[in-house]
Order: C-alpha cells, then sequence, then structure tokens
C-alpha cells in the first residue's frame, strides 16, 4: 500500500497587503503618526527607461564620437535678467538646504559644481558662507517660510528660484525636526531649538499668479533687474502652471517631478502626490511652445535623473537643462555600502536608508551631527561630484552625437521611442516599431 | 517685452537736498535704481515720491539711512526689505508693505492690507490705521504697531518680534505660534492653534512701553493690554495633539 501524498497550498504573499504595506500598518498602530522620510518616490514609475534613442544610420547622419563638437552649455535667463547664467554643462544642483544637509556637503556641492561650470541652489535655509564661497553659479531660493531670507544674500545671488512646490510633495512644506534644529541651524531660521519645524506650504505675502506677477517684479527691483528668475513647481497641473509661470514673468521654469527628493516629508504625500517626470515635460514644452516662448523662457526638468541617458532625454523632450539632487548626493557619499553596517544598526540598508531627518546619517552628510559631519571630506566629496558629472555630460553627448547632433538641445523628441504603451503617451512618443502615440492622431 | 525696456532707468535729480520723484511722470524703476544708488555713498537723504497712485514695489530693497515720504497711496509690497531707511506713506498701502523688512521704520498713515510686515526680520512698522489679514504673518523679529484692528490669522507662525494691536484682533490670532510677542488692547475673535493669553507680567509692560516710546504713540497705557504667547505645546509632534494640527 503506498502512502497518499499531501499537496500543501504554497504560502502566497498578497500583492495587495505585501509586506511592506503589512509592516506599515503595524508600525502605524504602534506609533500613531504617519511615516516621515525623505528621498522620492519608491514605487515603480514609467521612467525614462522605458525611453530608448533612435540612432543615425541611413536616414540620419551620426557625428564621430570623440572628434566632433557637441555643444553642452546652454545659457538661462534670457528673457529679462541683464546677466543670464552661462551653464557648461545643463546638469545643475537642485535646492538642498542648510540643515538638512551639512555645511560641508553644502560646500561640497559648490565645489562639484564650480569645478565644471554649472550652478548649485540654496534651499530652506538660506545662504551660508560655506556654499556662496564655493559656488562660482548660485541659485537663491526664495521659499514660504523665507528662512535666513535676508536682501543681502539676495544681492549675492546669480540667480533667484521662486519655489512654489517641489515634486516630491506638491502642496507642501518643508520639513525639519528637531534632531536638526541645532544652534546654528535654529539662529538662521530663527526658531527655538529643537523643534519640529514645519514649514509653511504657501507663500505668506502673495496667494496667486497675478500676485506672484507683483512679488516677481519687486525682486527684480530690489536686485536692479540683474539675474535671472526662476519658478520652481512640484509636477502636477504642469500645463497650466507653466503658463501662469510665464505670464507671471519667470525667466525660468523649473519642473520637478515626484521622483525628485525631498529631505523629510510624509510618505504618503511622496508616493500619491504629483505625476512622473517624464509626464510632465511635454506638458511644459506643450504650453511654452504655445506662447511662442520654449527656448525664451528656459525648461529645467528635475526628479529621478540619474545618468547621461536620463539627462539627454530630458533633453530631447524639450529641456534646456535638468537638475539633480539624490544622485547627487550619492555621487558625494550617501548611502555608500562602506557604513552599511551602520546603516544596519539603523533598521536599513545601504542603497535603501531614507530616514534623513534623523540627522544620523552614517556618511556625515544629512546630520548636524558634528561627529558624523566630521566623516565627510568636502574637497574629496567636491572632486567625486564633478567626476559624475563629467560622466553625465559625456554620456549625454554620446548618445547626441549619435543622433548626429552637434548641441545636446538639438536633439528632439522625433529622436526617442518609447517601449510601452504606457510611456509612449506620457513622453509623447512613438510606440518602438510603430508610429503610434497614444492619445495623438496617427500621423505617417 | 524686452528686458531694456523695463530695466533702464532715467536719473534723479535733487533741489535743496531734496530728491523729488514724481511717478506721473517718472517710473517706480527710476525710483528704486536712484535710492539704490545711494548705498556706497548717501549724496541725497531726503526723498519725496509724488504720485505713487498705489503703483507696487516702491523704495523696496533700500539699504541707507534715507528719509523717504510717499505721499499718496501705495500698491504691495511698499518698502520690502527694508534696510536703514524711514519709509513715510502718507495714505493707505496695498498688500506685504515692509515685508521681510531688516531694519529702519515704516510708518503707514493709513490702513494696510494683508500680510503687513510679513516675515520681517527688525525694524518698526507702524500702522496708524487698521491691518488686514495676516498682518506679521511669519514674522522674525520686527515690531509692528497696529493702531487700529488687525484682521484674521494675523501672527500666523510667528516667530519672534512683538506685534502690539490698539484695536481688536480677528480669528484665528497667533495660529502655530513660535516665540513672537502679541499684545492686543481690544478684543480677540478667537486664538489659532497652539496661541494661549499669557500673564502681563512688568518686563512686558516695559516691553511695550519702550515700543511706544519707538513709535511716537502718546495715547495709550500699556496696563490696558493682555499678553498673548505660544503654549509651546505643538513646538515637537505628540499623537495626542494631532487634532490640533
Amino acid at each position: 500500500m503506498t502512502e497518499k501524498r499531501k499537496y500543501m497550498t504554497v504560502p502566497r504573499e498578497s500583492a495587495t497587503f505585501d509586506s511592506s504595506t503589512l509592516s506599515e500598518i503595524r508600525r502605524a498602530a504602534d506609533t500613531g503618526i504617519y511615516d516621515i522620510r525623505g528621498a522620492g518616490a519608491k514605487r515603480k514609475l514609467p521612467h525614462f527607461d522605458d525611453l530608448l534613442f533612435l540612432g543615425a544610420s541611413m536616414s540620419r547622419y551620426p557625428l564621430e564620437g570623440y572628434r566632433e563638437k557637441c555643444n553642452t552649455s546652454v545659457t538661462l535667463g534670457t528673457r529679462f535678467a541683464k546677466k543670464p547664467i552661462e551653464l557648461e554643462i545643463p546638469v545643475t544642483i537642485a535646492g538642498m538646504s542648510f540643515g538638512a544637509l551639512s555645511a560641508y556637503a553644502k560646500e561640497a556641492l559648490g565645489r562639484g559644481a564650480s569645478a565644471v561650470g554649472t550652478s548649485t541652489t540654496t534651499g530652506d535655509g538660506g545662504m551660508t558662507p560655506e556654499e556662496r564661497g564655493q559656488s562660482t553659479k548660485l541659485v537663491y531660493q526664495y521659499l514660504p517660510s523665507r528662512y535666513g531670507m535676508n536682501p543681502d544674500d539676495l544681492r549675492k545671488a546669480d540667480a533667484i528660484e521662486v519655489v512654489l512646490g517641489q515634486g516630491a510633495k506638491p502642496g507642501g512644506g518643508g520639513m525639519l525636526l528637531g534632531q536638526k534644529i541645532t544652534d546654528r541651524v535654529a539662529k538662521m531660521r530663527t526658531l527655538p531649538k529643537g523643534v519640529d519645524q514645519r514649514s509653511a506650504c504657501r507663500h505668506p505675502d502673495w496667494t496667486g499668479p497675478d500676485d506672484l506677477e507683483i512679488k516677481i517684479k519687486e525682486l527684480r527691483e530690489i536686485t536692479d533687474w540683474q539675474v535671472p528668475i526662476y519658478i520652481k513647481v512640484g509636477a502636477t497641473r504642469t500645463y497650466y502652471d507653466v503658463k501662469l509661470a510665464v505670464k507671471a514673468g519667470a525667466d525660468v521654469i523649473v519642473v520637478d517631478g515626484m521622483q525628485g527628493g525631498t529631505a523629510a516629508t510624509q510618505d504618503v504625500f511622496i508616493e500619491h502626490v504629483g505625476i512622473p517626470t517624464m509626464a510632465a515635460i511635454p506638458q511644459a514644452v506643450q504650453a511654452l511652445q504655445e506662447m511662442g516662448m520654449h527656448r525664451k523662457v528656459q525648461l529645467i526638468v528635475s526628479g529621478g535623473i540619474r545618468n547621461g541617458a536620463d539627462v539627454a532625454k530630458c533633453m530631447a523632450l524639450g529641456a534646456d537643462a535638468v537638475a539633480i539632487g539624490t544622485a547627487a548626493m550619492v555621487a558625494l557619499g550617501d548611502n555608500d555600502p562602506k557604513w552599511e553596517e551602520e546603516y544596519q544598526k539603523l533598521g536599513s540598508t545601504a542603497g535603501s536608508y531614507d530616514d534623513w531627518h534623523e540627522g544620523r546619517d552614517p556618511a556625515g552628510i544629512s546630520t548636524q551631527d558634528p561627529e558624523l559631519m566630521k566623516r565627510f571630506d568636502p574637497i574629496e566629496g567636491g572632486r567625486r561630484l564633478a567626476n559624475y558629472l563629467r560622466v553625465l555630460t559625456l554620456e549625454a553627448q554620446t548618445l547626441a552625437r549619435a543622433c548626429g547632433k552637434n548641441d545636446l538641445r538639438n536633439l528632439e523628441p522625433e529622436d526617442l521611442v518609447a517601449l510601452t504603451v504606457e510611456s509612449a503617451a506620457m513622453a509623447r512618443v512613438p510606440l518602438a516599431g510603430t508610429s503610434w502615440i497614444p492619445g495623438q492622431q496617427q500621423t505617417f | 517685452m524686452t528686458t531694456n525696456n523695463l530695466a533702464e532707468t532715467s536719473a534723479i535729480e535733487s533741489v535743496g537736498g531734496v530728491a523729488t520723484v514724481d511717478l506721473a511722470v517718472q517710473t517706480v524703476r527710476d525710483l528704486n535704481q536712484g535710492l539704490h544708488d545711494q548705498h556706497d555713498e548717501m549724496t541725497i537723504e531726503k526723498w519725496d515720491v509724488l504720485n505713487p497712485k498705489g503703483h507696487h514695489n516702491l523704495a523696496v530693497g533700500v539699504n541707507q539711512k534715507l528719509k523717504i515720504d510717499i505721499h499718496g497711496p501705495a500698491g504691495y509690497y511698499c518698502a520690502g526689505m527694508n534696510q536703514q531707511a524711514e519709509v513715510t506713506i502718507h495714505g493707505h498701502t496695498g498688500q506685504g508693505v515692509a515685508e521681510n523688512m531688516m531694519s529702519g521704520l515704516v510708518r503707514v498713515k493709513g490702513n494696510a492690507s494683508s500680510a503687513a510686515g510679513a516675515t520681517a526680520h527688525g525694524g518698526l512698522l507702524v500702522i496708524e490705521g487698521d491691518a488686514g489679514s495676516r498682518c506679521g504673518i511669519s514674522m522674525k523679529g520686527v515690531d509692528i504697531l497696529v493702531k487700529g484692528s488687525v484682521g484674521h490669522m494675523s501672527c500666523f507662525m510667528g516667530q519672534a518680534g512683538v506685534l502690539a494691536v490698539c484695536g481688536d484682533a480677528g480669528d484665528a490670532l497667533g495660529d502655530s505660534l513660535y516665540e513672537a510677542h502679541i499684545y492686543v488692547k481690544g478684543s480677540v475673535k478667537s486664538l489659532g492653534a497652539d496661541c494661549i493669553e499669557k500673564e502681563m507680567r512688568p518686563e512686558h509692560i516695559e516691553e511695550l512701553t519702550e515700543l511706544f516710546e519707538r513709535a511716537g504713540v502718546t495715547d495709550q497705557d500699556p496696563r490696558d493690554f493682555k499678553r498673548y504667547g505660544s503654549a509651546r505645546q505643538l513646538y515637537n509632534f505628540k499623537v495626542d495633539n494631532a487634532g490640533s494640527y
């Protein structure tokens, strides 16, 4: 007699209630507070990996990869400013605050950006001497909180960025928890030491685009019309926001997609508000083109830019430049595997660490702890960032030359195809091997 | 539009040490450039601005000990980011008068619209009439004296400085307040989150007395005022306070 075989159902994880979801429910039940973290959206989103370039062959003429010039420079702020910003490469450093980052980290960003002729940007917390001193081109953010905002620094800036929102949290304000409000940070922000600082989400002295137009003129008057004024928006209703930003008088518009990082906000905000970067660019470009302002009001795109291919794809879709934040931090050394043991102690792992608001960053970058800060060398960090920026530029040039372009800004949507129906619809380029752009009339 | 049309200026001339800028003839750009030209070396101390007619951005970004009189109503952001100058508006002002002021004195003879003294770090703002909503929003060290009343959400997220109101205050006074001091003589329609009435101690009488002296106010008695400040219960997140956010 043979033994009857038992068949067991293999335990099956729910796609809806997966392990991450379950752990968050337990954490919420335990603490009674939403999860706060840094970085951008971690969910899988349609992104630039879903786009491919059509290199030259019979119908297009490529450029020699190592011999023929491919221009990377870009001028920002040509609409109204007496002194537009000239960048040697179209990759800029996005706004990150002193407070969220250490003064050394801000210094390193300045060093790296300056070494390759690009700009860096202040953040919610004012301008530090370290950053101004090391940044040949510094964009000064004008934020709802106005922490550290003063006209002396305004006049020292090479450009002013009026921040209406950011991709990680469109409609939300900044957040810097008490662990990072040290004496210096508190003094710069006029706050009590150790307070959980939650910045305003709206500007205090204007309420709509008509007011903003007057506000921008005020900033121009104070700076005697010398420097460009940017408007930064988180990607949501991008088409309308860009039109209103042009009307309000922006020289440059920065559109930050939902993959764009933040120092700290609610996880629910990061993952559930905004649209992917790739979906925002065609909306912005359409708005500019309809107003006859494409290339006259420059477009900077940020949110999830990782490599030269991402840079080139943004530019092919119509951006004049890109900005990087998370990638710049990684280039400096954040989330480096050499700190794995310490990331483990914090309940995380290298590559996933995002509790920047707690101020315990083992890499010494997103912290105000004097001992941790000592781990980070701003000169070495600056060198690493410069290297990374050079690689981004070389990669983007490689792709542009392959498409027969002698200027990164000559890349165009016609150079791209999409791998998925979703990305074809969002980027408004054909699905690979077809002439089909979902949502648009088919043409040949 | 081109840069040049908007950014071009014409020179300002002075007679008897006083510059007169007639905005019926000259531009706001002319005025501000003329004022900014005084930053390195003050050659004209007194400035009279005629026919302001609600123009925006008058006398913004000044950083010199100038005396500027604006003869009529001003629009948005008058005396914005002022440093050192003494600016008097002989009329009403629009939104954001003396916003982000760092130092100096701004006096409004009439009423001020919303967001008066917003985010200002220093100096003194005197409003002889009423102020609209959000007076002193996110103030960071400025002292504001309003002889009339203030609208709703005044001193919202006020971080430092003094807001003194000789009349009444609207809804949600001092919402999410940090360390700014608020004094109100009249009624308060409601207090905002984390704002409470506090004891008026001798040092507060002294603070208010000194403010009245600086503002040239002689018809007010500090003992008639009540003090409001932060309960400091929302400084750090506690789940038990979730209903207050």
